[in-house]
């Protein structure tokens, strides 16, 4: 039995401790949002966070998730408002759209570290979220489209 | 090529010669529980199945494609895969631009598999070419009709009446379209003759069509996790599975299994042998668990003993090779041009100029691994998956399930990416039969990244040899281009073959790009199909196809050429644009022929300034053009890319794409814009970043460990403009591919002065071509 906050609800399961977190997620909880690429953490469409940080569910074992607080892109905002979704909304980012939950996660994290983030960061810190579409671009806009928004909802409020 | 008006499957798999266009609508009013089983309720914009319920009491369903409903609603269905390119949206544009629909009541409808939507398939980038002239008629169909009852509504006559934005208005009176539904009973049948007389908008009049306001529907979903794809499908009391692959693609044979291990696994349920009476799926085993992680475990610990078929020990080296055995033999190959006095050039030349190009094995590498769920209901087997061409995988699991077509039916969902792979619907097979064995229990299938990869479709190395001849003064006399590869189209679709000038079939999607619309002279081009490449693996249609690598041929050649001539690459191409006899090009679809790529090459100049700007060291700009996809249904586009060579690593770095395309009308500019952004980066990808090869039969790269597409920081500044032009919509989804691979080799020449006749490009290869000049 392993137990974790999942969205802020406490989720138990009942299942081999080395399940990876992402099968758990999918199948057990029935969260479909957080997506199978590689499977090796390579890829990053599996991407939640776990106690606020960026984390690669496919490789992450259930058992080390026990008594941690888990957030997937259902969870970020309960209207899917988030200043990121926002974005990437006004962007256009998604094409197939396949691994932009995962790109969205990533990049929440990424703005939590670096709130007005350079290129250079941009690029190193989503290095491990493969696009095969290649919204790259895109994304790097939405990144600072978000950056910017969120700092006008800071000053303005 | 591109006759896609003959591209119709019948239900029996032989092809129908009927087009979409020449469908008769029946306009009529729907009563209350009357359903045609084919429009479900459009409660948003939905990009899942829901259950089969009618479009709602009441509905004005006028063609098959849309319906209208008492409270104003628009559903529009759509027969293509969405895959990322917004095609719902794009389509939805067309129909509901013509209708003179309030786009915010539009809603976009994937439907499953029937044959009423005729030939169900999305690939060549021919989505909105196909469609344009459906929908706009239907959209039109539509409006008359609604026109006509508004005015008996309004008490007037239908040419008194103005429509917009869904409303119907006379005489300061006005009507929603939803109230002409639910207050009237609209009713009008067209005849084909007129509805091809039903007047159509004019390019001035179109509102939603070119829009750039506009925001693509399907795109909310995909930003909440809300959007569901063929991995996310559920039934109730579903197995999972995974396949174990054998050792070959095709001719293995299962000698033994061993599940001792396999049961140690928590959740295994048991394993199967699958027999496929269609062949396509050979020697496979699937592991069947109560969860897909066990799953993914029983089958590594699943022992299975096969027989391997032939091409265990096959090469990708052996596969070119047998390319080039099959171009140096004058014998065999399909010829699509062969022009009168192409021998007579050569023997008779001043000059012969004569290269190889080669291009290796790409791999799809779809994010989201191919997967299916399969069951039966009622005596109709079920498969739910994500797909590009239903028409095509849907005898196939016919063949397979040994029932009759009419007893399968697809059920659409989005895919995780498409690039081709998904027109092959292979993965599909064994879900179907696993279920069968079970009696018709639910099974999820899933790969996994190296099942995936392992057997993907992918598109087959190639060896192209282009050689012209020129007369005393540098004048070209004749080309002869020859290009040797496995064919997709051969291999899974063969009734879809073109006939080459000899009334051979030949596979257009791996000789396109080498018919080009340049004034060579005699002009010779030849097909080649490798049958070593169709035995070892399934060849696939991977975004752009053939003119993705033919291009390369074709490209860095022509800049060959121009440099050994001493004239500019882009002067020497406009020299050859011009537009005379077979390049004239012809109405609807390539009205203004080559003096169209070469008013692109024109703007590119212009764009970069072209031969009048200076780069920093080792750095330099490189031009390729190419008319994208096919012939019959040319985009135009150029690229200049900009690249720097480091002397020391052999890395080559783009630092900017310049891209102009004409596509003719451009039905949705920002979706336009970013399928040519992924186009081209896809483009980058290839020359640069992708690289595998055959290996004892299969490809060797098997995740991202070792198989390494472009990332983020890899991604250059790119300036994208789309001439703007009037002319029948052409495809965007892949042309931006198939100019980069050559406009970086082109730049590599211009950078350091070597030229590399390779894809890709790898750093070694750099180094070595450095070393030897």
């Amino acid at each position: 039995m392993t137990t974790f906050r999942l969205n802020g609800r406490d989720v138990t399961v009942d299942v081999p401790g080395d399940t990876p977190l992402l099968w758990v997620i999918r199948d057990e909880v029935g969260l479909t949002g957080t997506k199978f690429g590689c499977g090796i953490g390579m890829c990053g469409a599996c991407t939640v966070h776990i106690g606020g940080r960026a984390t690669r569910s496919c490789v992450t074992p259930v058992s080390a998730a026990e008594g941690a607080d888990i957030t997937t892109i259902e969870g970020i905002d309960p209207e899917g408002n988030h200043p990121v979704q926002q974005a990437w909304r006004e962007i256009q980012v998604p094409q197939c759209g396949y691994c932009q939950s995962g790109q969205i996660m990533q990049a929440i994290s990424l703005l939590r570290d670096y709130p007005s983030p350079t290129d250079e960061e941009i690029d190193a810190v989503m290095a491990g979220s493969l696009c095969r579409c290649m919204t790259y671009v895109r994304i790097r806009e939405a990144i600072k489209k978000a950056a910017a928004n969120a700092r006008g909802d800071a000053s303005n409020g | 090529m591109g006759r896609l008006d003959r591209f119709r499957l019948g239900r029996d798999g032989r092809r129908e010669q009927a087009s979409l266009s020449r469908r008769g609508f029946l306009v009529t009013s729907l009563g209350a529980g009357v359903m045609f089983g084919f429009a479900r309720q459009a409660t948003a914009n939905q990009i899942f199945p829901l259950d089969n319920a009618g479009p709602g009491d009441g509905a004005f369903e006028p063609t098959i494609w849309c319906a209208i409903a008492p409270d104003g609603i628009i559903t529009v269905n759509i027969i293509r895969a969405e895959m990322g390119q917004h095609i719902g949206t794009a389509l939805a544009r067309i129909i509901a631009d013509e209708m003179e629909a309030d786009w915010s009541k539009v809603r976009i409808n994937y439907v499953d598999t029937d044959p009423k939507w005729g030939l169900m398939v999305t690939g060549g980038s021919w989505s909105v070419w196909m469609t344009w002239d459906v929908f706009r008629q239907a959209g039109a169909a539509t409006r008359t009709a609604l026109v006509e009852e508004a005015a008996r509504l309004l008490g007037t006559t239908p040419d008194r009446c103005t429509v917009a934005n869904g409303i119907v208005s006379a005489g300061g009176k006005q009507i929603s379209f939803g109230d002409i539904v639910a207050k009237g009973h609209p009713s009008h049948s067209f005849t084909p003759e007129e509805m091809a007389r039903l007047p159509l908008k004019p390019a001035s009049e179109r509102r939603l069509i070119g829009n750039a306001e506009l925001k693509a529907l399907d795109i909310p979903a995909k930003t909440n996790g809300t959007a569901i794809y063929g991995i996310d499908a559920k039934v109730e009391g579903m197995l999972y599975a995974r396949p174990k692959m054998p050792p070959t693609r095709y001719g293995s044979k299962v000698r033994s299994v061993d599940d001792t291990d396999a049961k140690k696994i928590k959740g295994y349920v048991r394993y199967l042998l699958i027999e496929d009476p269609s062949e396509v799926v050979q020697g496979w085993v699937v592991v069947l668990a109560e969860s897909y992680s066990a799953a993914i475990r029983a089958t590594d610990a699943l022992k299975v003993e096969w027989t391997p078929g032939e091409t265990a020990h096959t090469s990708e080296r052996d596969i070119q090779d047998r390319g080039r055995q099959l171009i140096s033999n004058k014998e065999g190959g399909v010829y699509i041009f062969n022009d009168d006095g192409v021998d007579q050039a050569f023997s008779g030349a001043h000059l012969v100029m004569d290269q190889e190009y080669t291009c290796a094995s790409v791999l799809h590498y779809q994010l989201e691994p191919t997967n299916a769920l399969a069951f039966e209901k009622d005596g109709v087997y079920e498969i739910h998956a994500g797909n590009q061409w239903q028409s095509l995988i849907l005898p196939t699991l016919a063949k397979s399930l040994q029932v009759p077509e009419s007893k399968v039916i697809l059920r659409s969902y989005l895919l995780g990416g498409g690039f081709g792979r998904r027109l092959n619907g292979d993965y599909m097979i064994p879900a179907a039969l696993a279920s069968k064995a079970l009696g018709g229990k639910p099974v999820k299938l899933i790969l996994t990244r190296s099942d995936d990869m392992q057997f993907d479709s992918f598109r087959s190395p190639s060896v192209q040899r282009v050689r012209m001849a020129f007369d005393g003064s540098d004048k070209i006399t004749a080309m002869d281009y020859q290009a040797a590869a496995g064919w997709p189209t051969g291999v899974m679709a063969e009734a879809f073959m073109e006939k080459g000038v000899d009334g051979k079939p030949y596979d257009q999607f791996a000789i396109a790009g080498g018919d080009h619309w340049y004034e060579v002279g005699a002009f010779r081009v030849r097909a080649l199909r490798n049958d070593l490449a169709e035995k070892t693996f399934r060849p696939g249609w991977l975004r752009s196809v053939s003119p993705g690598w033919t291009s390369w041929g074709i490209e860095c050649f022509l800049d060959e050429v121009a440099h050994r001539q001493k004239k500019d690459p882009a002067q020497f191409r406009l020299d050859l644009l011009t537009a005379q006899g077979r390049n004239k090009g012809q109405a609807p679809d390539s009205v203004g022929g080559a003096l169209r790529q070469a008013a692109v090459v024109r703007r590119l100049m212009e764009k970069v300034n072209w031969g009048k700007t200076t780069l920093p060291k080792d750095t330099a700009l490189g031009l390729a053009t190419t008319a994208g996809q096919e012939r019959g249904m040319p985009t135009w586009i150029g690229c200049v890319a900009q690249v720097h060579v480091d002397r020391s690593t052999g890395v080559v770095t783009c630092q900017k794409l310049t891209i102009v395309v004409d596509a003719g009308t451009v039905v949705d500019p920002d979706g336009a814009k970013a399928q040519t952004e992924g186009a081209a980066l896809w483009g980058l990808s290839m020359v640069l970043f992708e690289n595998t090869e055959i290996v004892n039969g299969l490809p060797v790269d098997r995740n991202l460990n070792t198989y390494t597409p472009l990332r983020i920081a890899d991604t250059p500044e790119m300036d994208i403009e789309f001439l703007p032009s009037t002319e029948k919509p052409m495809g965007l989804g892949e042309p931006g591919t198939t100019v980069v691979g050559p406009a970086i080799g082109n730049a590599i020449f211009n950078a350091v002065g070597v030229r590399l006749r390779h894809m890709p490009v790898r750093p070694a290869d750099v180094l070595r071509a450095l070393q030897n000049t």
